[in-house]
C-alpha cells in the first residue's frame, strides 16, 4: 500500500497548494476569482466535486478494505463463491449514480444558462465593447466606441460589463482571461462573443491556449481593470502616443512575430514596455477582417497573414 | 421441397447450393456490417453537403441551379436503377441454377448500363469542371465533389469487381467462392443505388429547390 | 518539371534531421537526430540479429504469413511495446522540457510540438490500439470457443495496415518531420497554407491507413462474436471481456468512417485544393472538430471497455467468485457504447454554440459517469466475500479502481461546460486523460498481460519483477499527473514548451520525476520479461490453467494449437470451464477425432504493410509514380488472391488425436496446485478445487 499513501499525500498536498491563495499564480487563475463569472465557476467546480465524491468516497475507502478483508489467507471472512446478484444492491448500484447525476443536471443546465458568454452577466451598466483579434503570436483589442486599439493591454473600468466580440486573422485560437471568465474559440471569417467583469483593480493574465506554432507560449496580455477615471486616463494615453492602426501599422502587427517583435518595429518610448497603441482605427475594421474571409475569392497564402514566409516554409 | 432455411438477411443462395449456402451466412453477414460501415462515411458526406449548402459555403461561386442538369441526373437515375434490376434477374438466374449463360448475360446488361450511368455522370462533370465550377472554387462544391464523385469510384470499384466475377465464372466455374461473391457484389450494386437514391434526392432536388 | 522532382517528389537531403543535427549541433536538434539515429541503428540491429540467428524463414513462415489469430494478436502487442516505449520516452521528454521550461528549456518550439504530436498519434493509435487488439485477436476466439476469426486473412491485413501507419511515423523520425498539430491535427493550422510541409500528410497517412485497419477489424471481430460461438454459447453465457470486445468493435464499426472521412477531407484540402476546411472560399473547420470528435470520443470508450473487460475476468478470476452482477455490466457496457455516440461536443464546449447544445451535450457526458460507475461497484461487489489472491494482475486493478474514480471524478467536473470553459485546453484535460487512459486502459491492458502470458507463451511471468513494475506505474502515473491537475487550475495551457510564472516549477519538476518512475516501470517490463524468459523453465505451466480460470480459454493447452480446441467445447453455462472443473467434467476424452480445415498461409498481409507504407510515404513526398505503383500493387494481389483455390489446408484426425492425447496425459499426470502455490514453481498450470476451509 506504500503508493496509496504517498498518492494521499500528494493530493493532499497538492489541494492545499491550490485552496492557498498565495500559492496559486495570483493573476492567472480562476481559483482567484477577480469577477463575479469566475467566482461562480470556481463554486461550481466545488460544488460538482464534492457532489461527485458521494459516490467517489466509498471506492477510496472500500477497496483497500475489501482487499484486506477478504484477503485469501484469512480464514475467518465469510467466502460465497456462487453469490452474483442481489436485486436491492443492484438498485442502490444503479440508482445512487442516477441521482446524483440528475441533481449535478439540473446545477449544470442551470449554470450553464447563468454565465453563457454570450449574454452580459450584468445589464446594470451600459456595455463597453471591445473587438478581438488573434494574431500570430498577438491579442488585438480594438475598442470601436473610442476609436482606439491596443496589443498587450486590454483595459477596461471594473464593476462595467465588457462585451468582447472576437475573430481571428490566422488559425483558430482561444481566448482567455481565467481571473475573469471562461475561453472561448476565435476562428478567421466568424464572430464569437465572450463577457467579462472585474470587480477590483487589478491585472489579470490573458493568454491563447490552442496551439498555433512557435510563438504561442507568448501569447499573453494583461486584462486591466482600473477606476472610471484611470480608464480614462489610459484612453487618452493611448490617443496621444499610440501610432495610426492603418494597412501598413496592420501588415507589422498581423505578420507571423511575437508581440516583443512587433513592438520592436512600431513602439515608442512613450508606450509601456510591454504594449503597443494605436490612436485611430479605420471604421468598421473589425467587420472587415471577418468579411475578408467571405469575399467570394481566394485568399492566398500571401494574404494570410499567419502563413509562413514561403522561404521558412521549406520541407515544414 | 423441405422448407428453407435463411441464413444471412437479403436473397438466400438456398439449401440445393450446399456448401456456398453455408458458407455465405458469415460472409454475407460480414459484407452487411461492411455496408453500415460505409453507409456512414456516405452519410457524412451528405451532411458536410448539406451544411455547406447555403451562401457563405458557396462562397459567392455557382450553386446548384448554375451547375445542376435534372434531365442528365434522372436519365443516370433510371439506368442505374435498370442495373439494380438486371443484376437482381443475374442473382435469380444464380439461385435457381440456370447455368451460366442467363446469369452472364444478365451481368454482362448490368455492366454496360453502368458503364453507361459513368458516363452520363463524368460528362455532368466535366461541363461543370469546363464552366470553372470545380472544388476549389467554394465549400459547396468541395463537398458535392467530395460526395458525388465517392458514389462515382464505389460504382467503378464495383464495375471492375463485375469484370473480375465474369472472369471468375469463365475461369474457376460456379465454384462457392464464386457464387458468394456474387452474393455480396449483388448487396454492393443494391447499397450503391440506394446511396444513389440519396444523391439524387438531396443534392439534385434539395439543391434545386 | 525536372527528373528529379519526378522521381523523387519533395524529397531531398535537407529532409534527414541526422545532417542537421552536424550542421547546427543545439540540443533540441542533437535530440532529433539522435532519436533518427536509434531509429536506424535499431532497425540494422534487428535485421543482423535476425541474419545471424538464422531466423528469416522461421519469421517468414511461422509468423508474417500466419493468419493464425493468436500469432497475430502476439504481432499486435510487439507492435505496441516497441512504439510504447518511443511514445514513453517522449512524453518524459516533454516532462523534463517542461521542468526546465521557466522562460526557456532546451528543446525548439516546433521540436516540442512535433513530439506533442507524436506522443498523442503513437499513444492512441499504435499503442492502445494495436494492444486492444492484440489482446481481442489471441483472447476472444479462444473464450467463445471457436477455431479463429471469420476472416482470417482480412485479419492480417488489418494488422499490416496498422503497422504501415506504425512505420510511416517511425519514419517520419528519420526522413521530415511530422506534423506539430497535435494528435487532433485541427485545422487550418494543419491545412496547406499554414503548414505546407510533410508534417500534416505524415499524420494524415499514418492515421488513414491504420484507420481502414481498425475498421477491417472492428468488422472482423463483430462477426467472430456472432458467427463463430461454439455450440451452446449463447451471448448471455459469453465472458464479460468478450462481451466488452463486442461493444468495442460495434464502436470501430461505426467510429472508424468519420476518421476517415476527416483524414481524407483534410488530405483532398491539402493536395487537390478542396475547400473543406479552409479559412476562405467557404471552408468550414467547425465541421473538421465535429467529424473529429465524433471518431474521437467513441475511440476512447472502444479502447477502455476491453480493458473493462479484462478487469472484469482479472478481478472474478483472482476473487475466486462469480463475477458480481453479469447482467448489469453487460448492459452498462452496451449503454457506454451508445452513449459514446452522443458527447463529442463535449470536446468543444467553446466554440461558441448556444447554451442549450453544451446543456444537452454536457448531460449525456455525465450519464456516462452512470454505467460506468455502477461497473466499479461491480467490481468491488465481486471481492466482496470473496477469496482475494493479491497477484500482479490484482495490483493493476487496485491501481486502476482507486486512480480511475479520480479520474471519472474530474470528467464529471470538466463535463461542466462553465467549468470546462476554464479548463478546456489546460494540462488539467491532459492530466484527466492521462488519468482515465492509464489507470483505464493500460493497466488494464498490463494486468491483462501478466494474466494471460502464460496461455500464450506456456509459462509464466515473473512475479516479483511484476510487482516492482507494477508499483512504478501505478506510484509514476500519480507523481506525475496529478501535479498536472493543479497546473492547469492555476493556469497552465496545455502544448506549452515554455512558460513565465515562478509558481509553476514545483509541479512541473515533480512531474519530470513522476515521468521518471514510468521509464523506470517500462524499464521494468523489459527486465521483467528477460528474467522470465531465462528462468522460463521453473514457470512453465503445460496444462494451461495457472490462475484456476473460470473461462474457456483455460481449457486448453499453453500455448494452445492451432486449432485451439481438438474438438469444440459443448457449452451449457457461464463460467464454463469453471462449472466443468466443480462438476469433474473438465477435460472430456473425446469418443473420436475429425480432420481439421485450417486456412492457408498467405503474404497478403505483408504485401498491404509494405505496399501500405510505400504509398504512405510516397504520397508525403509527392513521388507520384510510387503511389500508384504501390496501391495498383496492393489491390493487385488482393484481386489476384481471390482467383486462388488452394486456400485451405487439412489437419489430420490423426495428428489431432495425438497432440490432444498427449496434452491429456500432461494434464492426467500434473499435480493440482492450490491457490496458495500459485506462484511458485510447483503451479504447473492444474488448478486444486479445493479451498482451505472454507466457511461458508
Amino acid at each position: 500500500m506504500a503508493f496509496l499513501s504517498r498518492f494521499i499525500v500528494l493530493t493532499i498536498l497538492a489541494i492545499g497548494v491550490v485552496i492557498h491563495p498565495d500559492l496559486a499564480a495570483a493573476d492567472a487563475s480562476f481559483w482567484t476569482p477577480a469577477g463575479p463569472v469566475a467566482a461562480d465557476q470556481k463554486a461550481h467546480f466545488i460544488r460538482v466535486t464534492l457532489l461527485t465524491m458521494v459516490a467517489v468516497v466509498p471506492v477510496l475507502v472500500l477497496v483497500p478494505l475489501m482487499l484486506w478483508r477478504y484477503r485469501y489467507r484469512n480464514t475467518k471472512a465469510k467466502f460465497t463463491p456462487d453469490w452474483e446478484y442481489s436485486g436491492p444492491l443492484d438498485l442502490l448500484m444503479w440508482g445512487v449514480p442516477v441521482v446524483i447525476v440528475a441533481v449535478l443536471s439540473v446545477q449544470l443546465w442551470q449554470s450553464v444558462k447563468r454565465l453563457d458568454p454570450y449574454r452580459p452577466v450584468d445589464t446594470s451598466t451600459p456595455i463597453l465593447h471591445v473587438q478581438v483579434v488573434g494574431l500570430d503570436w498577438k491579442w488585438l483589442f480594438v475598442y470601436p466606441d473610442l476609436g482606439i486599439a491596443s496589443i498587450g493591454e486590454l483595459a477596461f473600468p471594473t464593476n462595467r460589463q465588457v462585451g468582447l466580440s472576437l475573430t481571428s486573422d490566422t488559425v483558430m485560437q482561444s481566448f482567455v482571461v481565467s481571473a475573469l471568465a471562461g475561453q472561448i474559440y476565435v476562428m478567421p471569417g466568424m464572430t464569437t462573443n465572450l463577457h467579462l467583469e472585474a470587480d477590483a483593480p487589478g491585472r489579470f493574465q490573458g493568454q491563447n491556449t490552442q496551439f498555433n506554432g512557435e510563438g504561442f507560449t507568448q501569447q499573453k496580455f494583461d486584462a486591466i481593470g482600473m477606476s472610471e477615471q484611470a480608464f480614462e486616463h489610459w484612453v487618452a494615453s493611448v490617443r496621444d502616443t499610440g501610432v495610426p492602426l492603418d494597412p501598413a501599422s496592420y501588415e507589422v502587427v498581423s505578420a507571423r512575430s511575437t508581440q516583443a517583435e512587433a513592438r520592436g518595429v512600431l513602439g515608442t518610448d512613450a508606450m509601456p514596455d510591454d504594449a503597443l497603441y494605436f490612436s485611430s482605427v479605420p471604421d468598421d475594421f473589425f467587420n472587415s477582417i471577418v468579411a475578408r474571409y467571405h469575399a467570394g475569392v481566394a485568399v492566398s497564402a500571401a494574404h494570410q497573414p499567419g502563413a509562413p514566409a514561403p522561404l521558412e516554409a521549406g520541407t515544414r | 421441397m423441405t422448407a428453407q432455411t435463411s441464413s444471412h438477411p437479403g436473397m438466400n443462395l438456398g439449401d440445393h447450393h450446399g456448401e456456398a449456402h453455408r458458407t455465405a451466412e458469415t460472409l454475407v453477414f460480414g459484407f452487411w456490417v461492411f455496408l453500415m460501415s460505409d453507409l456512414i462515411i456516405f452519410g457524412l458526406m451528405f451532411a458536410t453537403y448539406v451544411t455547406m449548402l447555403n451562401p457563405m459555403g458557396m462562397a459567392g461561386g455557382p450553386g446548384p441551379k448554375d451547375l445542376f442538369d435534372l434531365n442528365s441526373a434522372f436519365i443516370q437515375t433510371m439506368l442505374l436503377l435498370t442495373s439494380s434490376f438486371t443484376f437482381g434477374m443475374a442473382s435469380l438466374a444464380l439461385r435457381h441454377e440456370q447455368g451460366k449463360g442467363p446469369l452472364i448475360l444478365w451481368l454482362i446488361v448490368t455492366l454496360c448500363l453502368g458503364l453507361a450511368f459513368l458516363g452520363f455522370e463524368l460528362s455532368d462533370f466535366s461541363k461543370m469542371l469546363a464552366a470553372g465550377a470545380t472544388p476549389a472554387r467554394s465549400g459547396f462544391l468541395s463537398a458535392f465533389f467530395g460526395l458525388v464523385p465517392l458514389h462515382g469510384l464505389h460504382v467503378t470499384a464495383g464495375l471492375i469487381w463485375l469484370i473480375i466475377m465474369l472472369i471468375q465464372i469463365g475461369t474457376l466455374g460456379l465454384v462457392s467462392p464464386v457464387k458468394t461473391r456474387l452474393l455480396r457484389l449483388g448487396l454492393f450494386w443494391h447499397f450503391l443505388d440506394i446511396i444513389w437514391i440519396g444523391i439524387f434526392s438531396v443534392v439534385y432536388l434539395w439543391g434545386l429547390a | 518539371m525536372n527528373l528529379q522532382d519526378i522521381a523523387l517528389g519533395r524529397l531531398d537531403w535537407n529532409a534527414l534531421p541526422i545532417l542537421k543535427a552536424i550542421e547546427n549541433p543545439t540540443a533540441s536538434e542533437l535530440i532529433g537526430g539522435g532519436a533518427a539515429g536509434v531509429v536506424i541503428v535499431g532497425g540494422l540491429a534487428v535485421v543482423i540479429l535476425i541474419t545471424w540467428c538464422g531466423w528469416w524463414r522461421p519469421l517468414w513462415k511461422d509468423w508474417l504469413t500466419s493468419v493464425d489469430h493468436k500469432r497475430i494478436g502476439i504481432m499486435y502487442i510487439v507492435l505496441s511495446m516497441i512504439m510504447l516505449t518511443r511514445g514513453v520516452i517522449e512524453g518524459a521528454l516533454m516532462r523534463t522540457q517542461q521542468a526546465f521550461g521557466l522562460d526557456g528549456g532546451f528543446l525548439a518550439p516546433d521540436h516540442f510540438a512535433e513530439l506533442f504530436s507524436t506522443h498523442g498519434t503513437i499513444m492512441i493509435f499504435f499503442v492502445a490500439m494495436p494492444f486492444v487488439s492484440g489482446f481481442i485477436n489471441y483472447i476472444m476466439p479462444l473464450q467463445i470457443g471457436a477455431r479463429d476469426m471469420s476472416f482470417p486473412v482480412m485479419n492480417q491485413i488489418s494488422l499490416g495496415l496498422t503497422a504501415a501507419g506504425a512505420a510511416l511515423i517511425m519514419i517520419s523520425l528519420v526522413i521530415g518531420q511530422f506534423s506539430t498539430g497535435g494528435w487532433t491535427a485541427y485545422p487550418p493550422y494543419t491545412g496547406k497554407v499554414f503548414n505546407p510541409g510533410v508534417g500534416p500528410d505524415y499524420w494524415i497517412w499514418s492515421v488513414g491507413i491504420a484507420g481502414i485497419g481498425s475498421t477491417l477489424s472492428g468488422i472482423n471481430f463483430a462477426v467472430t462474436i456472432y458467427k463463430e460461438r461454439a455450440p451452446g454459447m449463447t451471448l448471455f453465457r459469453m465472458p464479460l471481456f468478450t462481451w466488452t470486445v463486442l461493444c468495442a468493435a460495434i464502436i470501430l464499426i461505426f467510429a472508424m468512417p468519420p476518421l476517415t472521412v476527416a483524414t481524407l477531407m483534410l488530405a483532398a484540402d491539402r493536395y487537390l485544393d478542396f475547400h473543406f476546411f479552409t479559412n476562405d472560399l467557404g471552408g468550414n473547420m467547425m465541421n473538421y472538430a465535429n467529424l473529429f470528435w465524433l471518431f474521437g470520443h467513441p475511440e476512447v470508450y472502444l479502447l477502455v471497455l476491453p480493458a473493462y473487460g479484462i478487469f472484469s475476468e482479472v478481478i472474478a478470476t483472482f476473487s475466486g467468485k462469480r463475477l458480481y452482477g453479469y447482467a448489469s455490466l453487460v448492459y452498462a457496457s452496451l449503454a457506454i457504447s451508445i452513449l459514446s455516440f452522443t458527447v463529442w461536443l463535449h470536446h468543444f464546449f467553446t466554440m461558441g454554440q448556444g447554451a442549450n447544445v453544451n446543456i444537452a451535450f454536457g448531460i449525456a457526458t455525465m450519464f456516462i459517469a452512470v454505467p460506468t460507475g455502477v461497473k466499479v461497484y461491480d467490481w468491488m461487489a465481486t471481492m466482496f466475500r470473496g477469496r482475494i489472491r493479491f497477484s500482479v494482475p490484482m495490483l493493476y486493478a487496485t491501481g486502476f479502481l482507486i486512480l480511475f474514480v479520480i479520474g471519472g471524478l474530474t470528467g464529471v467536473i470538466l463535463a461542466n461546460p462553465t467549468i470546462d470553459y476554464q479548463v478546456h485546453n489546460s494540462v488539467f484535460l491532459v492530466a484527466h486523460f492521462h488519468n482515465v487512459l492509464i489507470p483505464g486502459v493500460l493497466f488494464g491492458l498490463l494486468a491483462g498481460y501478466h494474466y494471460w502470458f502464460p496461455k500464450a507463451f506456456g509459462f509464466r511471468l515473473h512475479e516479483g519483477w511484476g510487482f516492482v513494475a507494477a508499483t512504478l506505474w501505478i506510484v509514476g502515473f500519480a507523481v506525475t499527473f496529478f501535479p498536472l491537475y493543479v497546473l492547469g487550475i492555476m493556469g497552465l495551457p496545455r502544448r506549452s514548451f515554455s512558460y513565465q510564472e515562478a509558481a509553476f516549477d514545483p509541479f512541473t519538476l515533480v512531474a519530470m520525476c513522476g515521468a521518471g518512475l514510468i521509464l523506470s516501470a517500462l524499464a521494468t517490463l523489459v527486465i521483467q520479461l528477460w528474467v522470465s524468459v531465462r528462468g522460463r523453465d521453473s514457470l512453465r505451466v503445460p496444462v494451461g490453467d495457472p490462475w484456476n480460470g473460470r473461462t474457456l480459454e483455460w481449457a486448453t493447452s499453453s500455448p494452445p494449437p492451432e486449432y485451439n480446441f481438438a474438438v469444440l467445447p459443448q457449452v451449457t453455462t457461464r463460467d464454463e470451464f469453471a462449472m466443468s472443473k466443480a462438476n469433474g467434467t473438465a477435460f472430456p476424452t473425446p469418443d473420436r477425432f475429425a480432420d481439421i480445415t485450417m486456412p492457408r498461409n498467405t503474404a497478403l498481409g505483408m504485401i498491404m504493410c509494405i505496399g501500405g507504407t510505400l504509398f504512405g510515404f510516397a504520397l508525403v513526398w509527392h513521388i507520384w509514380w510510387l503511389a500508384l505503383v504501390a496501391l495498383v500493387t496492393m489491390l493487385g494481389s488482393w484481386v489476384a488472391g481471390t482467383f486462388r483455390t488452394d486456400r485451405h489446408r487439412t489437419i489430420p484426425a490423426a495428428q489431432v488425436a495425438a497432440t490432444h492425447v498427449a496434452w491429456l496425459e500432461q494434464v492426467a499426470t500434473a499435480t493440482p496446485t492450490t491457490r496458495d502455490s500459485e506462484a511458485s514453481s510447483r503451479n504447473t498450470g492444474r488448478a486444486a478445487l479445493d479451498l482451505p476451509e472454507i466457511s461458508a
